[in-house]
């Protein structure tokens, strides 16, 4: 192998996301109808989609916990018709007159069907109320610009004033840099809700969800007075290849997963998609929440 | 000098000769002594923590340390700290609310480090963590970017009742090099990147980020590094005396109020 085709192959190392042991060679190269396979992006086993989503998105064989709509987040979390959302009516303007800014916003938002990255609302999870927030990956990496960052804050703010936790799926490529210096304000403006919040002797539960990165994990998914995360998920504050671009080395696989960071001591628990709700559930009532209503178990619950 | 652009104004910032926080630290205040460390792992040189007099009153400075020299540079990390200094400022700013001694924190670093130790031990939450703990901290707390804001690395030493910014100064949520290779493939259109981003003080202030501009010299603070200091500490000894006297309560939901109107969308 002459220098240059080493030089290569390294190079395509690099920029390989999977980071799996199965035979990747080989299945690389195949082509997977979407709706029909799911290849894990973990260990490059594949699995049919059936399956796959029988089993609430969750590898079968690796336990890589994987990326969820807002919607099926939602559905697996909240007691079935308790979800009250809020704040669906706020567009973000273009703060900097970002090139076909809100032409993209808008397609994300009839794609995913709902106004930005984040749902929130109030719900309760096995009869105890809460304040959720939900962010979806699908939309815009779930970037925080204005109205992310805006809908956090407002849900905070209404948690304060009714005296309700929250519970926050976290998951986020970062801050929306298309909104220039306003995204990065509104890392200062959810971590100062988050404060007031505590503050006044609110619970607040963050639950790390496949990719939790960059501004959002240095505001508010990094301040839960509970720190849960899915197995086999992405945790980190600088991405992996800005940190290997900048250390001129290779990352060992398992760095920035949840495991990873529960060894470095950010994450309280790491908590299974099947049990997520009597976990969430069992937090609030040890809090002295009131049960408020029975709950019959959502699907595929254990 | 007001109708320079993002990238002329980047090209001052890095002028080597550009004064730093070790030339301006000594011109700005009296009897300045450093602490050291964070009392959890250690100490950061890309952040000087320590109290000194500003005129009369006694303060904490909390400042990011660029060298002129590759060896300064590699002592302070090219200004780029480690969660450790994130965590000394915290502690120091949190001596100073005890103290009752105003907070000034001197900006100027390219971002927070991004690498293997830094995130073992949690860049991201102690950056988290100054955000929340600055935002209630009882004390007035007064922030000046003197050349580069670097995002999250800047922002943890800038919630604050002020925020002001040399003229030349830039602050910004991706570096103009990333946000190119991001955009473009390509980190050498950093400087149509840079006007993209909308980054000087002019444009901080248009988005209520910059409460202050402070004029440098024609040329640069590089130019006349006396002049540009005299400058700062009549805008510090002005916003310390001003805030001093406003009610730690009314000062607290000032600055949260000051971040929490900062977002552009409709309803």
């Amino acid at each position: 192998m002459d220098i240059e085709e080493l030089f290569k192959v390294v190079k395509a190392r690099f920029t390989d996301d999977s980071h799996g042991t199965a035979d990747k060679n080989e299945i690389r190269d195949v082509e997977i109808p979407q709706d029909l396979l799911f290849k894990c992006p973990r260990c490059s086993n594949v699995f049919y989609n059936e399956e796959f989503v029988n089993n609430k998105k969750v590898c079968p064989k690796c336990n890589y916990h994987a990326r969820l709509t807002w919607q099926e987040r939602l559905e697996m979390t909240a007691d079935e018709g308790s979800f009250i959302p809020f704040d669906e009516n706020l567009h973000s303007l273009n703060p900097i007159g970002f090139p076909r800014y809100e032409e993209k916003v808008h397609k994300c938002a009839a794609d995913c069907n709902t106004n930005e990255a984040i749902v929130t609302g109030e719900c309760t999870i096995r009869g105890y109320r809460c304040v959720i927030g939900i962010m979806d990956s699908h939309f815009m990496m779930a970037s925080m610009g204005s109205v992310v960052g805006e809908k956090i804050t407002r849900a905070f703010e209404y948690a304060t004033e009714k005296k309700l936790p929250v519970i926050m799926f976290t998951a986020s490529g970062g801050a929306r840099m298309q909104e220039g210096i306003v995204s990065l304000m509104q890392m200062a403006k959810t971590s100062g809700a988050v404060k007031l919040h505590s503050d006044a002797g609110g619970l607040y539960i963050a639950v790390m969800t496949d990719p939790t990165t960059g501004g959002v994990t240095a505001s508010f998914a990094s301040l839960g007075d509970i720190t849960i995360a899915e197995p086999k998920v992405l945790i980190g504050f600088a991405g992996r290849r800005v940190i290997e671009d900048t250390i001129r080395q290779r990352l060992p696989d398992d760095f920035q997963s949840a495991e990873f960071q529960q060894d470095c001591g950010f994450v309280d628990m790491i908590v299974e998609r099947g049990m997520m709700r009597k976990r969430l559930s069992n937090i609030l009532k040890l809090h002295g929440f009131p049960k408020e209503r029975g709950s019959k178990p959502v699907k595929n619950e254990e | 000098m007001n109708n320079l652009s993002a990238w002329e104004r980047m090209e001052i910032v890095h002028n080597k000769n550009r004064p730093t926080v070790n030339d301006y630290i000594p011109a700005i205040f009296t009897r300045f002594m450093e602490f050291h460390g964070d009392r959890l792992f250690g100490d950061d040189a890309a952040i000087i923590g320590g109290i000194g007099f500003l005129s009369d009153v006694p303060v904490t400075v909390l400042a990011q340390v660029k060298g002129k020299t590759l060896d300064e540079n590699r002592r302070t990390n090219f200004s780029m700290p480690h969660p450790e200094g994130y965590r000394k400022a915290l502690r120091l700013a949190r001596q100073a609310e005890k103290f009752r001694r105003p907070v000034i924190c001197l900006v100027d670093t390219p971002g927070a480090y991004c690498g293997i130790e830094a995130e073992k031990r949690g860049q991201g939450e102690a950056i988290a963590k100054n955000l929340a703990e600055f935002m209630t901290l009882k004390t007035p707390v007064i922030s000046v970017v003197l050349g580069e804001g670097g995002s999250g690395g800047a922002l943890a030493l800038a919630v604050c009742d002020e925020l002001a910014m040399l003229s030349n100064a830039t602050y910004s949520v991706i570096s103009p090099r990333g946000a190119a290779s991001i955009l473009w493939k390509d980190g050498s259109k950093e400087k149509e990147a840079s006007e993209l981003l909308k980054i000087t003080a002019e444009d901080l202030s248009r988005f209520g980020v910059c409460d202050k501009i402070i004029q440098e010299p024609d040329g640069g603070a590089q130019t006349n590094p006396e002049q540009t200091a005299d400058s700062i500490y009549e805008y510090l000894v002005d916003a310390v005396a001003r805030l001093k006297t406003v009610p730690t309560d009314k000062l607290t939901e000032n600055r949260y109020k000051k971040f929490r109107k900062i977002g552009m969308f409709t309803e």
